[in-house]
């Protein structure tokens, strides 16, 4: 077991996410910088689907029941073995008892948590992603504990990686969205020309900016969106869906992020900035 | 029989979408359902679809979509090229509603707003079939066409802040089951006990979309025992099967 001695601002389980319940109204959920987490699980040779923990913001304190190896990637939130400083995108070996904390958030927003064989919590819908009202709980609570299989040796092939990830850079990469046509060329002239800000409004479910644009009248009849379509409402406010995000809506669909720009835009907080670059 | 006309569109490097001509109607959901049969027949790894009122959103889960061939499988399946291997079964569900005014809370003044007794507002609920357009917004929550027009509502000016998961409520041109306890604007009139999604069971969500709904009064003990029945996973809400 993981012991949650303390879980800071938002901790959740997630795993590459739930497919095949689209038709019913269920999110995909899953990790929001799934290029972060690919690569914790991958160092530590884990099948892609392995769960692990996502840390948004501020680091929990967690203690290890069991022998095992982890691997950290993502966010630098200054982590600590023991009160030893360790990096990210390194194979470490945990011994019981041993506990991990974390700092100052120094880079990015979520930071991963991955464990050799991945979290073994239940499954739900075929993942264990935690999204409330499918799981129990909406996330990890101090208190609570998270399961795993002991690992007493492994070799892995590779002991670490140079990431060089720009968490700085502001150019999200976008298509066009199915409403794109309905832009002026005013409204185009403000979505492509300057900057946005991220809102204090940002969480799985979604990211609204902060800066208005020209709104419209235009009216549609509900249809399908995904992570990474971003709404635009008739006061003229961009919204881009993540990952939580909900599989219909009624607002025009003007962008479309690549798959590499929802993993960027995940590693952004309030009051960072963004600006959109067709593809 | 000739088809609709239909425009496909790419949707960002995992998705498409199809259009159907805008508007809310039977004839314009059957072609969607039976273009859903056609293109699940080929059994296509990774698709996942979701139909919207006139659109279908098909998303890859898998891998990116080259949106030419793809645009090719869908226009075969359009001229009818493909055969349809099998095809989904539509269902009438009876879904039980109590209309009691402490579960109903704002059945009083929908009454009094629309100018009509409470027996005439049950009546018109239960009496028509629902057609569900879509299934979205929250998991299992269905959108519902076919309210009659005496019903239509304007939505509570202020939200409230918490809805009580089953509450079944009027809003302009819709009514629906709230399938979760959520924030909400709708005009409480009944809840109904039996859950509309839950995700223990194998299919979490018995309804589909093109299913019809058709609402129908319960008293307060039947409704305390279906309440009940559905916390033990006990529960099996009445079909019957749809001939097309």
């Amino acid at each position: 077991m993981i012991k949650v001695l303390k879980s800071g601002f938002f901790m959740t389980v997630q795993d590459v996410g739930r497919f095949g319940y689209r038709d019913i109204g269920v999110p995909v959920s899953g990790v929001m910088d799934n290029d972060s987490a690919a690569k914790a699980n991958k160092l530590l040779d884990n099948p892609k689907e392995a769960a692990l923990l996502e840390i948004t913001m501020t680091g929990p304190t967690l203690q290890f029941e069991a022998p095992t190896y982890i691997c950290l990637s993502g966010a630098f939130l200054s982590p600590t073995l023991n009160n030893e400083p360790i990096g990210n995108y390194q194979v470490i070996q945990v011994t019981k008892g041993d506990i991990l904390s974390y700092g100052r958030l120094e880079k990015g927003f979520r930071s991963y948590l991955a464990i050799k064989g991945g979290i073994q919590t239940d499954i739900v819908m075929g993942s264990r992603s935690q999204y409330h009202p499918v799981t129990p709980n909406k996330c990890l609570k101090d208190g609570s504990s998270v399961a795993y299989e002991e690992t007493v040796s492994f070799e892995p092939a590779i002991s670490g990686l140079k990431v060089d990830r720009k968490f700085e850079e502001e150019t999200l990469e976008v298509y066009k969205g199915p409403e794109f046509s309905i832009l002026s060329d005013a409204q185009l002239g403000s979505l492509f020309g300057k900057s946005f800000s991220i809102s204090e409004k940002n969480n799985r479910m979604a990211y609204q900016l902060g800066e208005l644009i020209q709104g419209h009248k235009h009216s549609m009849l509900t249809s399908g969106t995904m992570p990474g379509t971003v709404q635009f409402t008739p006061a003229g406010r961009l919204i881009i869906l993540m990952k939580d995000g909900q599989t219909t809506g009624g607002y025009p669909r003007i962008l479309q992020l690549s798959e590499d720009s929802i993993c960027q835009l995940a590693q952004k907080k309030f009051g960072d900035t963004i600006s959109f670059k067709l593809l | 029989m000739k088809k609709l006309p239909i425009s496909i569109k790419p949707f960002g490097q995992r998705a498409i979408l199809i259009e159907w001509p805008s508007e809310v109607s039977e004839s314009v959901l059957g072609e969607i359902l039976e273009f859903v049969d056609c293109f699940k027949s080929m059994e296509l790894p990774g698709w996942e679809m979701s139909i919207a009122y006139n659109s279908l959103t098909m998303v890859n889960s898998i891998a990116d979509v080259d949106f030419e061939s793809v645009e090719k499988q869908i226009l075969d399946c359009q001229n009818g090229q493909k055969k349809i291997k099998k095809k989904r079964g539509r269902f009438l569900w009876k879904i039980p509603v109590c209309y009691d005014s402490d579960l109903g809370i704002d059945l009083d003044e929908v009454s009094t707003v629309l100018g009509i007794s409470q027996t005439q507002l049950i009546t018109l609920h239960t009496a028509q079939e629902y057609i569900v357009y879509g299934l979205g917004f929250l998991p299992g929550f269905m959108y519902l066409g076919g309210l009659p027009e005496e019903l239509e509502i304007p939505r509570r000016k202020e939200p409230r802040l918490h809805v009580a998961q089953g509450s079944v409520g009027l809003a302009g041109k819709q009514t629906g089951i709230y399938p979760q306890d959520s924030p909400g604007g709708w005009n409480i009139i009944g809840s109904c006990p039996t859950p509309i999604f839950n995700p223990k069971a194998e299919e979490p969500c018995f309804v589909s979309v093109g299913d019809k709904i058709k609402f129908k009064e319960i008293s307060r003990a039947e409704y305390n025992l279906k309440k009940i029945e559905a916390e033990v996973g006990i529960f099996k809400p009445e079909k019957i099967a749809l001939d097309d």
